[in-house]
């Protein structure tokens, strides 16, 4: 793939969201609500991808580093009052910023030790780590521990989700497809020669896990402003999981395959939820987690190499 | 050639390395010397520590005592990235490709030591980047057009053959520009012709690229015919050294190795 209009897209897509911002009052709260969770889900599902897809090292703590992102968010905007439209653009912005950093610093502090494990070691040692970060929040005082936080202001809108995941994709994808990037792929496909032929192994897992725990820390600090209010038990590691199935059923290092499943995902409860409204229909209502439940399976076992992926089997390097 | 000739000028010197593995001496005091542009190889019988010599020098394992100089610097403690950095590339026993990725990117990958720009080139994407992205491709694909392989650039690594891997895996090593090769068992699983097709190469790589290689190897009449010096080693300890003629007349390395092929070869 040439890439080659990427900034040009990129603009774009800035372009289009805020576009649509602006008429954003017109789409039913309801609609825009889940609107917002498909952008949030496919910066998540994006980041992971990097990690877990691209550069091969399966990660199951990304909520962790989601919370971090939502919680450093929330607290900063909740500092202060009613702003004008401008200031309060900055000071989300800001936020934002303050979010992702925060998890990539969380990120790196976890990567270093622990990327030296691989595959199912590093799966556990991860969701460990996904789990204190919960455990921390749920204990922590200052942001109202299991109680939960309320986030006062709902900067949340079209712009910024959309403006972000279109940021997201374009990070992930310019890094993946250049020369410095394929090194990203060698260490997935094989990291021993990856090491023979000059690739420092560590940097480029660390960089993946850095730069993919950014965009969840931004995702989190957009899902914090969007449903306006935090709790640590929402940030578990069934979430993680949720973010690792996008990243499966779209096929592992295919980035348009795991937007689409990012989207899918998050359509599929909201649909069967609307299902359970008409009559007769009303026992998929309480059956509808066991329905996705079932829906996957299905789909994990006609396309095990990924939903959207035209190979034909995903070859990972495990050993 | 012997061996104290180039000890001024030796591309890559091993002194008196030892490496233990519990209470085994996997290689014991080996001196071993490469001289620049020079192809060495290194025979020895099963688990004699061939490979282990390979993993020494390129820093996957660490010598237990001794030391390795590569261009007059020490490289004992150096990580294998850095080891490759300096000038050392190889090649695998059992091929070791990136297996989901396109023939013409294996390649393209290892030029990341040549780059200019960093990360930060490539999340601009302005003109430097592609510039350079540009003179990368005509690099990879001149490389892959030496050893034939142009036609299947765009293919995954994993779907040629199984001859045509074992070159991609050269080629691929010497886009790292390296100045010694280390070659792990190219023929194995070749047939005869494929063989001296590969004999070939390696003396063209010799001269083409004006680099050293050191050739472990199980096939004699492909060591036997192109090396220009044999270091035989048997239950990790050197108990041979010289010319492929001197080396096939001692009766050391007769009486470890080469026996029964030689009287056979004798009589015939």
């Amino acid at each position: 793939m040439r890439f080659r209009h990427a900034k040009l897209l990129l603009l774009a897509a800035l372009g289009l969201s805020l576009l649509i911002s602006l008429f954003a009052n017109r789409i039913n709260p309801y609609a825009l609500f889940v609107l917002y969770n498909i952008g949030i889900n496919i910066i998540l599902a994006v980041s992971l991808n990097l990690i877990n897809g691209y550069t091969g090292q399966f990660s199951l703590g990304h909520a962790g580093f989601m919370a971090v992102g939502a919680y450093t968010a929330a607290v900063i905007t909740n500092q202060f009052g009613v702003l004008n439209g401008f200031e309060s653009g900055a000071l989300f912005f800001g936020a934002l910023l303050a979010g992702g950093l925060f998890a990539a610093v969380v990120g790196l502090l976890v990567g270093l030790p622990t990327l030296r494990l691989k595959g199912d070691y590093l799966a556990i040692v991860t969701l460990g780590f996904g789990e204190i970060i919960r455990v921390i929040f749920q204990n922590m005082n200052a942001v109202g521990a299991a109680r939960g936080l309320s986030v006062m202001h709902g900067y949340t809108n079209f712009f910024w989700v959309f403006g972000f995941a279109a940021v997201t994709i374009y990070v992930v994808t310019a890094l993946v497809h250049s020369t410095y990037g394929r090194g990203f792929i060698a260490v997935r496909d094989d990291e021993i020669a990856a090491e023979a032929m000059g690739i420092n192994t560590t940097k480029y897992k660390v960089s993946a896990f850095v730069i993919g725990s950014f965009f969840a820390g931004v995702a989190g600090g957009l899902y914090a402003h969007s449903i306006q209010f935090l709790t640590p038990s929402g940030f578990g590691f069934m979430l993680s999981i949720t973010f690792v199935v996008m990243v499966i059923l779209g096929g592992m290092g295919n980035t348009s395959g795991v937007i689409l499943a990012a989207v899918l995902l998050t359509l599929m409860p909201e649909g069967l939820r609307k299902l359970a409204g008409y009559p007769h229909l009303g026992w998929i209502g309480d059956t509808r987690m066991i329905i996705y439940s079932l829906m996957l399976i299905v789909l994990m076992l006609a396309r095990p190499q990924g939903l959207f992926s035209r190979r034909k089997k995903f070859q990972g390097a495990t050993s | 050639m012997t061996a104290s000739a180039i000890t001024e000028n030796a591309l890559l010197r091993t002194e008196r390395v030892t490496i233990r593995f519990g209470g085994l001496t996997a290689v014991s005091n080996l001196d071993l010397q490469i001289g620049r542009n020079e192809l060495v190889g290194l025979i020895g019988p099963n688990g004699a520590g061939k490979t282990t010599v390979f993993n020494l020098i390129t820093g996957v394992y660490q010598p237990t005592a001794g030391q390795i100089f590569f261009d007059g610097q020490s490289i004992v403690g150096h990580q294998p990235y850095r080891i490759t950095v300096r000038g050392i590339a190889r090649t695998f026993q059992n091929i070791r490709l990136f297996p989901s990725l396109t023939v013409f990117d294996n390649v393209r990958t290892v030029f990341h030591l040549h780059l200019r720009g960093d990360v930060r080139h490539a999340l601009w994407r302005g003109r430097a980047f592609w510039d350079e992205e540009q003179e990368i491709a005509g690099q990879v694909r001149e490389l892959l057009e030496i050893f034939h392989l142009e036609k299947s650039a765009g293919a995954p690594a994993k779907s040629l053959n199984y001859g045509d891997q074992r070159r991609l895996e050269i080629v691929r090593a010497l886009a790292a520009r390296p100045k010694l090769l280390l070659l792990d068992e190219p023929a194995a699983g070749m047939n005869p012709n494929e063989k001296t097709d590969l004999m070939r190469l390696i003396q063209f790589i010799k001269g083409k690229f004006q680099i050293s290689v050191l050739l472990v190897e199980h096939d004699m009449q492909v060591v036997m015919g192109i090396c220009e010096r044999i270091a035989v080693l048997d239950y990790g300890v050197k108990i041979a050294e010289g010319r492929p003629d001197e080396v096939r007349r001692n009766p050391k390395v007769i009486e470890a190795y080469l026996g029964e092929e030689m009287k056979n070869e004798d009589g015939g």
